[in-house]
């Protein structure tokens, strides 16, 4: 069952485009990786989900349909109401997503009592019991800290915590581990894929690490200059890239298993072919 | 942890205070004009200023005098006013509190006004209310709070006669009243027909001394609350769903206070010392006001305590906002 | 990209219009006062300007208490106000920025006994030091020029040394100690030309103090008596407030449209003269 669909999708910031018309589906109880070198886009699409865009940015074209209505048309207030409750976003950073002058554990009450609709008493027993979801130890002395008080990993802990708080049918992660250990990165994604099999939730997880899509997603779009050059279950898109630059990309990717001689850099011609593509294509389009 | 930092923030206020005192001592006693002779009357006789002389202290050398001067302090004994025939401590004493209540009216009103400036001024971001605050707040801060006297005086006082343009309250009332902290007192008594008196001669002196203030708070908080909307934690509460005026009070404010109220903190020390003035424009009864009478009569002692008056103040105030911003900021209680 | 002109940098034109005003005013007042400033005219006290009912055109802007005309004293009260703004903005200017300078680049225990005299002058409400030094030096302009250095160099000083002391730390300093120049060529050639956009600012801000400063002191009357002074005409001005407010009112106009102006003349400065604004 698909729980968003995105058709079309175009975004510019000022006179650039920085999405050229993306097309993407998420199916419910998958985890959907979204992966592209940095300028690519990626974040952009998760972004214009949950209405985080920047100020400069406009939607040219395009829909993004979730449970059957578009949300780029919806009224500001109706969208709000589905956010944090229906869809849910994990950021990069953890330690900067909270409030540094609040304490953890009000700040979680507050956004529960929020979304679930209790009180604030009832917020503060499930804010608990969700950080023992997670595996906090002792939730209840890390309620009382303030967040420059816990490590980054813990950070992240809570924020995922939040985010699965109120079971949303989406939850959009944009490169949650890039900012942490690898040793951290490894339990947090583990994590992130226990919780998302308790709630069957969809996952539109974006990053620029092909290792970590191999170990966490089900399915992989991958982009390049603002538009969606493959789509494919994980295990197909590894095994048999049907698109030159996913190619590329795989054999961009250092393994272990392989020595570096093997290590291939993305060809400049394709890109520079695939730009030139996306240009004719914003020219014919008269967008340019 | 706290305890041991007041003592010591406290204890290094002392050696400002000591060079403050030697300072108007050295400099009140090189006056060259003689306060005595301004006291004796004509048909007197040098030996008469000669006695007057040694009752004030005034034939002892420097040293000894400021040794005296330093043991007097200690006991509290601030000397006599030369002009008023009053026991200066008590003088003082007995004028600080309408000084106290205007700073402490002026001082509520701005960060009020400023708040709701600033917070305004952000959530209509590119509107013309903000341009609006904008421009008042760069006049409000170019003109000194003595301008604003002036001004309010001619436009409020006279020009449109709808506030009273002297004192504290209307000679002919009644005060039924224990402490010199009129409005303070009438609002806790809460007979608040007697604070709606002495409120109308308190607005104008109060609104001279809080302009320049209230610019400045409204423009730092306005960019520390523009700094804490662009951060991380923010977009979180945005993509949590909240509205963003809750994101904007109950988010983006605590933040922004910080370095506001690190700014702002020494202005409020500007403020106070601006009472000095208004309270002349005003003929406000207030420790400012005591100092003109007693400049042109070259009374020393009154002038000595004025101005020591005014240091302690000062004082106790930096330390006050220090304790504020420890209060306020959690991560440096921690530290 | 223009720097100078009424679009560019308005603030710079009106500031300096009215600085220009303001020195046109002192230099010619002879010329431009229609009456002696303090000729007492009793059969024409309490004049309205031409504008309201019961004026004499004589007298443009109306005339004081003693029948004094107003424009005339308005024009030779720049006199002083102009005198006290130089003088001491230029005084205070030294003193700061001497000692501002010494403060932060040599640090140690100079630095902390300027700051220790900063912070103690700073204990003190401003227009209280000024009121206190005048009656202990007694009436005169010369003792308004005192007050207005005495207060304003602490200002300065406080800038100038924060600046510094973060120039200190600049490559462009560190270098030319590590190839020997001696400490007094660095703060002459290298420090000085990089602090005059801020030295501009200041300078602006301080001739703006120091009219309010020597206004006020003449409002208490501790400026000179002899002369037109725009505080004394405010005090003059304070017991008719009622039936000829504009005795006060054209002093007060005055002297916040020349705070105004010589605030915009510091700002239109700096940004004339700020290389990094200046793209």
């Amino acid at each position: 069952m698909t729980v968003l669909t995105i058709e079309g999708l175009r975004i510019m910031i000022g006179s650039v485009p920085i999405l050229r018309g993306v097309d993407l589906k998420i199916d419910r109880n998958r985890v959907h990786g979204l992966v592209g070198e940095s300028g690519a886009g990626k974040t952009m699409v998760g972004k214009a989900i949950i209405n985080a865009l920047p100020d400069a940015a406009r939607i040219t074209g395009g829909a993004i349909r979730f449970d059957g209505r578009d949300l780029i048309a919806m009224s500001v207030r109706e969208r709000r109401r589905l956010l944090g409750r229906s869809i849910a976003m994990i950021l990069q950073n953890p330690m900067t997503a909270l409030n540094p002058v609040i304490r953890i554990g009000e700040q979680m009450a507050d956004i529960l009592a929020y979304h679930l609709e209790v009180s604030r008493r009832a917020a503060a027993e499930r804010a608990a019991e969700m950080l023992a979801a997670v595996h906090i130890r002792e939730p209840g002395r890390v309620l009382r800290l303030y967040p420059h008080e816990i490590s980054g990993g813990m950070c992240q802990r809570v924020a995922i915590a939040l985010a699965f708080a109120c079971e949303p049918q989406l939850i959009v992660a944009d490169e949650p581990t890039t900012a942490l250990d690898v040793t951290v990165q490894y339990r947090v994604l583990r994590l992130l894929k226990e919780m998302q099999g308790r709630t069957q939730s969809a996952v539109l997880f974006v990053t620029h690490d092909l290792g970590v899509v191999a170990k966490v997603c089900d399915d992989v779009s991958v982009m390049f200059a603002g538009r969606i050059v493959e789509s494919a279950p994980v295990a197909d898109l590894f095994a048999y890239p049907r698109h030159a630059y996913t190619a590329a990309l795989l054999a961009a990717t250092p393994r272990y298993d392989l020595p570096a001689s093997t290590l291939r850099p993305i060809p400049e011609a394709l890109r520079a072919r695939l730009w030139q593509e996306a240009f004719a294509d914003d020219r014919i389009a008269g967008r340019v | 942890m706290s305890g041991s930092y007041l003592a010591k923030r406290l204890l290094l206020t002392l050696p400002t205070l000591f060079g403050v005192i030697v300072i108007i001592f050295v400099l009140l006693r090189v006056v060259p004009g003689d306060p005595i002779a301004m006291m004796v009357p004509p048909e007197a006789g040098p030996e008469d200023v000669a006695r007057l002389r040694a009752v004030y202290g005034l034939d002892k050398s420097m040293v000894q005098q400021f040794a005296i001067f330093l043991g007097a302090l200690a006991r509290g004994d601030f000397g006599t006013s030369i002009s008023l025939k009053q026991d200066v401590f008590g003088l003082v004493v007995g004028r600080l509190p309408a000084t106290l209540e205007l700073a402490l009216v002026s001082i509520v009103f701005s960060l009020a006004a400023g708040l709701a400036l600033a917070l305004i001024a952000t959530h209509l971001r590119g509107r013309w209310p903000e341009w609006l605050i904008d421009g008042f707040n760069s006049v409000a801060l170019a003109l000194p709070e003595f301008l604003w006297a002036l001004l309010l005086v001619l436009a409020l006082g006279v020009l449109v006669p709808l506030l009273p343009i002297s004192g504290r309250f209307d000679p002919a009332v009644e005060l039924p009243l224990a402490t010199q902290f009129y409005l303070i007192e009438s609002l806790v008594r809460g007979d608040f027909s007697l604070a709606a008196h002495l409120l109308p001669y308190l607005i104008m002196p109060a609104l001279a001394l809080s302009l320049p203030l209230i610019a400045v708070i409204t423009r730092v908080l306005k960019s520390s609350l523009q700094d804490a909307l662009a951060q991380d934690y923010v977009l979180f509460a945005r993509i949590n769903g909240f509205s963003a005026a809750r994101i904007l009070v109950r988010y983006a404010l605590p933040n922004a206070l910080i370095p506001a109220i690190t700014v702002a903190g020494v202005h409020f020390i500007f403020l106070v010392g601006g009472t000095v003035l208004v309270e002349l424009i005003f003929s406000y009864p207030g420790i400012g006001n005591m100092l003109y009478g007693a400049a042109v009569y070259r009374d020393l002692p009154l002038i000595q305590g004025v101005t020591i008056a005014f240091a302690v103040l000062f004082v106790l105030l930096n330390l006050l906002i220090d304790l504020l911003y420890l209060v306020i900021n959690p991560r440096v209680r921690h530290s | 990209m223009r720097v100078w002109g009424w679009r560019a940098n308005p603030r710079l034109v009106f500031g300096a219009f009215v600085a220009l005003l303001l020195l046109v005013c002192t230099l010619f007042a002879p010329l431009l006062a229609p009456h002696d400033p303090m000729d007492q005219d009793l059969l024409n006290q309490l004049r309205p300007p031409v504008v309201m009912t019961g004026n004499d055109p004589a007298f443009a802007l109306g005339t004081d208490e003693l029948g004094r005309d107003l424009f005339s004293r308005l024009i030779y009260g720049a006199q002083p106000a102009v005198l006290v703004m130089v003088v001491g903005a230029t005084l205070s200017g030294i003193v700061g920025v001497g000692l501002g300078l010494l403060a932060g680049y040599f640090g140690g225990w100079i630095d902390t006994g300027v700051s220790r005299v900063v912070e103690i002058f700073m204990s003190f409400p401003p227009m209280l030091i000024a009121i206190v030094l005048a009656a202990v030096i007694g009436p005169g302009l010369d003792t308004v020029i005192i007050a207005v250095v005495v207060i304003g160099w602490t200002r300065v000083c406080r800038v100038i040394r924060g600046e510094v002391l973060a120039m200190r730390e600049l490559d462009f300093v560190t270098s030319a100690r590590a190839a020997g120049v001696s400490h007094l060529r660095i703060i002459f050639h290298e420090l000085v030309p990089n602090l005059a956009p801020l030295l501009a600012v200041l300078f602006g801000l301080e001739m703006g103090r120091a009219v309010v400063t020597e206004a006020v002191l003449a409002f208490i009357g501790f400026s000179s008596s002899d002369i037109a002074t725009w505080g004394a005409m405010i005090a003059g001005g304070r017991s008719y407030l009622y039936q000829a407010w504009w005795i006060t009112a054209l002093p007060v106009a005055v002297i916040a449209l020349s705070v105004l102006g010589l605030n915009a003349l510091g700002d239109g400065l700096r940004q004339a003269t700020d290389p990094l604004l200046r793209r």
